[in-house]
């Protein structure tokens, strides 16, 4: 086995991978980086994000505003200390993108624009048109070219983490090309592989969305925290679940039911604001959670308009015209028109709401550290937590850029700490057996199990008891599903016998992946008796901060389900208030 | 719902067991909605789970699934079955991209070429973060916006017959950005990268047959973009033969 020796691995090159990466060799040319990716960088789920990043940059707003909308908007379940961190650190993160030549939209005096989004009090979402994600991600990337030091292995599929004495000793991962398997040996390992949105049938996220790195570091005893924050996107497109941007709401469209009523109202994000006049933090710019939870509210009045791909409401953006369109929402024109066979200057198209985000992920703290030594994570697969029960549109791609450079910051400080030489034997034994396990799935004697099977029942699982409201009955349903997939899962055999590029092979490890994080999910969403924020149980329907102002932290035990225990949320200036969105306050 | 049975036929190749690529032809009963992406994953879930291509966001902007459909290079989640001539669908992987496994090709050329341009900004000296964001008008962001649009799916490379016959061209996308950087107003890398496109493996290969652009999935313009740069190289040509002391 071909072992290559770094200072630092780095898992996952979207955003947060490449944003470390760029860090780590800001910070010292003499570090050896790997930067691991099971694809192509550029083709990292990151480049899907369209409306925008989060930062302050008006006179009019202020680090306090910030503050306020994100603990807000997350149901008080953030860090506090964590989210101060974040803010302050978000405008020069995207002066320092803005630097390296994103295409920020600009105002006519060639300052950087910003647009409203959901749950703001000012303005402060910087876009690149609706194609913000792309633009970040390809940035990244291409800057990333620059550093000679940063050692690129695309197309490698990790398969584990190599841990002992109680501390991260590297990763292992299959090399695509070849089926070969590699031992990366490092002393600092950083996580960035993104969300896991695949768990469910209908979601925004592509394919890749796995929760790879979720399911590698629960497994080397990182617990998962807040799992039970899924969040539903009001704005996706029946059939394919392509997103349509927050930016529509935000530059002027309008939610309608089936009888062009803008249904809002009646969900406390009222009064009705004036068409083409947006309001900051009401009616369209209320919260995702608040609006996909008035959807299914909709839903059960029968207010809804069918089609052939289930329930819809109506997103109407006809009244902004075409050139502003274009302008500002180009892709969205696109999308709607290929996709759905509508074109947005002209008529309402139908949306819904859609898995979108995970707001819990790998347990890590302010610098981006988990509590193994040696393990950091950053962006979707992490949980710090700045996004608490409900993130903020547009404060997630700020996250990966803050929390990249942080993890990297972290992981250089832990490898010249000194106290991190590599145990090569254990790792090598490590390396080994993992190597045994890839050819023990290789090996499995036929069976009827079969992994589409598997997969449909697992997304249909989470779908019927861990959606946008919840109960008792239906998760523990969930729950019980899950185990069992778990169980069936390891009779799937591969029919697919080819070391080359084998996705059969790489589909059947994401599938373990899957069914790992989706139990933490409905494990935690089952253990979590109120609401709050994106967790929504219609038998326990008020929050309840006595008891849950807590982290969920779901802890792995193999074959049986996770152990879940709690841990106190970081509040340092902001008592858990009312969430406020209707339009009568100020 | 309307279902059409339609037949695909698809290349298949496994250099661990296989000579060459064969054809394989699969039944498939789409959906009036679908694009071709939609009846491979039909065929990987439902019926030979050894189909092996690339693929993520199903919403041409990860540019993972090029591939050649009735021998024209398209994202096959943006390439819509009713669009399609009745009949047999024919996939094969880009054409100018040796094979690796059935769909997939080796990128590594256009990755090294990527590189060789230099596609980031290269400042006259670098900015304190403090001095905040470059100011740039909206025209300025004009000027390089649409080349700024690529989205690496190599399209362009599959189309461009220049690259079959001579596979140390550059190539559409990677010049596309070169330009792109040359035009942002926040760059003064132009000369560092002209040592590499103003080459015969650079710009001067192209024989403008176009097909780079009328493929492209996100109206980038590559010719545009080359031949606008040709122009360039000319008048850098000019400036330093009859003009030399116009150089600094």
């Amino acid at each position: 086995m071909e072992t290559i020796e770094s200072d630092v691995v780095i898992v996952g090159a979207g955003g947060a991978g490449l944003r470390a990466a760029i860090a780590l060799a800001e910070a010292d040319p003499g570090l050896r980086i790997s930067l691991l990716s099971k694809v192509y960088p550029m083709r990292s789920h990151t480049c899907a994000a369209e409306g925008g990043a989060a930062g302050v940059a008006r006179s009019d707003d202020s680090m306090d505003l910030h503050f306020g909308d994100t603990v807000g908007g997350g149901d008080w379940l953030c860090d506090q200390d964590a989210v101060e961190f974040f803010i302050n650190e978000a405008p020069k993160e995207l002066t320092r993108l803005e630097h390296w030549g994103c295409p920020w939209s600009r105002e006519t005096d060639g300052s950087v624009g910003v647009r409203p989004f959901g749950g703001m009090k000012i303005k402060r979402t910087w876009f690149a048109a609706d194609k913000t994600g792309f633009h970040l991600l390809h940035t990244l990337f291409q800057t990333s070219l620059k550093f000679e030091s940063i050692r690129r292995f695309d197309e490698v599929f990790t398969t584990d983490l190599l841990v002992s004495d109680g501390r991260i000793q590297g990763c292992c991962a299959v090399e695509m090309r070849t089926g070969e398997m590699k031992q990366f040996l490092a002393p600092a390992v950083i996580l960035c592989t993104g969300g896991a949105g695949r768990i469910f049938p209908f979601t925004t996220n592509g394919a890749i969305k796995t929760g790879d790195g979720m399911a590698l570091a629960y497994r080397a005893g990182v617990p998962l925290k807040d799992m039970e924050f899924v969040q539903y996107h009001p704005t996706g497109l029946p059939a394919t679940g392509i997103l349509l941007t927050e930016g529509c709401r935000g530059e002027g469209g309008v939610l309608r039911n089936k009888d062009g009523y803008r249904y809002l109202q009646d969900y406390g994000m009222g009064p009705e604001t004036p068409l083409g006049e947006p309001v900051l933090k009401t009616m369209e710019l209320g919260p995702r959670d608040r609006l996909s939870q008035a959807f299914w509210q909709e839903q059960k009045k029968g207010n809804t308009v069918p089609t052939k791909w289930g329930d819809c409401v109506l997103l109407d953006m006809t009244h902004l015209g075409e050139a502003r369109i274009l302008e500002r929402l180009p892709f969205v024109h696109e999308l709607a028109h290929a996709y759905a066979g509508v074109d947005i200057v002209k008529e309402a198209v139908p949306i819904r709401p859609v898995v979108h985000y995970m707001m819990g992920g790998i347990h890590t703290d302010i610098n981006a550290a988990t509590p193994l030594p040696g393990l950091f994570a950053a962006g979707e697969c992490a949980c710090v937590s700045i996004n608490g029960a409900n993130r903020l549109g547009s404060n997630s791609l700020t996250e990966l850029l803050v929390f990249g450079k942080r993890a990297a910051e972290s992981a250089v400080k832990y490898v010249r700490s000194g106290t991190t030489k590599v145990d090569r034997a254990a790792a090598d034994q490590q390396a080994n057996a993992a190597e045994a396990r890839v050819q023990a799935l290789f090996d499995r004697p036929e069976s009827t199990e079969t992994m589409t099977a598997v997969r449909n029942e697992m997304t249909h699982a989470m779908e019927t008891g861990a959606g946008i409201y919840r109960e008792e009955a239906m998760l523990k349903d969930t729950a019980d599903a899950l185990a069992k997939l778990r169980q069936r899962q390891t009779s799937i055999a591969l029919r697919d016998k080819s070391k080359v590029f084998n996705t059969e092979f790489t589909q059947l490890v994401e599938l373990g992946c899957m069914l790992d994080v989706a139990q933490a999910v409905a494990v935690s969403a089952l253990a979590r008796k109120e609401s709050r924020g994106s967790h929504q149980r219609l038998d326990h329907v008020e929050r309840d901060d006595e008891t849950f102002l807590k982290h969920s932290m779901a802890h792995y035990q193999g074959e049986d389900a996770p152990r879940m225990d709690y841990l106190d949320v970081v509040i340092t200036k902001s008592r858990p208030g009312v969430r406020d969105y209707s339009g009568a306050k100020s | 719902m309307s279902q059409r049975q339609i037949t695909f036929e698809i290349l298949r190749y496994d250099p661990e067991t296989e000579t060459e690529p064969r054809f394989q032809a699969y039944c498939v009963p789409c959906e009036e909605e679908w694009v071709v992406l939609d009846a491979l994953n039909y065929i990987k879930d439902t019926l030979d789970g050894t189909l092996n291509y690339r693929w993520s966001c199903h919403m041409a902007v990860c540019g993972s699934c090029g591939m050649m459909i009735n021998g024209e290079p398209m994202l096959s989640c943006k390439a819509f079955i009713r669009d399609l001539p009745a009949g047999t669908i024919k996939v094969e992987p880009l054409y100018h991209f040796p094979i690796e496994r059935d769909l997939v090709v080796v990128l590594d050329d256009f990755m090294d070429k990527l590189e060789s341009v230099k596609p980031y900004v290269i400042p006259k000296k670098q900015r304190p973060i403090e001095d905040g964001p470059y100011k740039q008008t909206p025209k300025q962001l004009h000027q390089y916006q649409q080349y700024s649009m690529c989205i690496n799916c190599l399209l362009c490379y599959a189309a461009c017959p220049q690259y079959g016959l001579t596979p140390e061209f550059i190539g559409p996308a990677a010049l596309a950005l070169t330009h792109r950087y040359n035009l942002d107003s926040r760059d003064k890398g132009r000369r560092q990268r002209q040592e590499v496109v103003a080459t015969h493996e650079g710009v001067w290969e192209c024989s403008f047959v176009g097909a780079c652009s009328e493929v492209c999935p996100k109206d980038v313009d590559p010719a545009g973009a080359i031949q606008q740069m040709k122009i360039a190289s000319t008048a850098d040509w000019y400036l330093e033969h009859l003009m030399p002391w116009r150089r600094s």
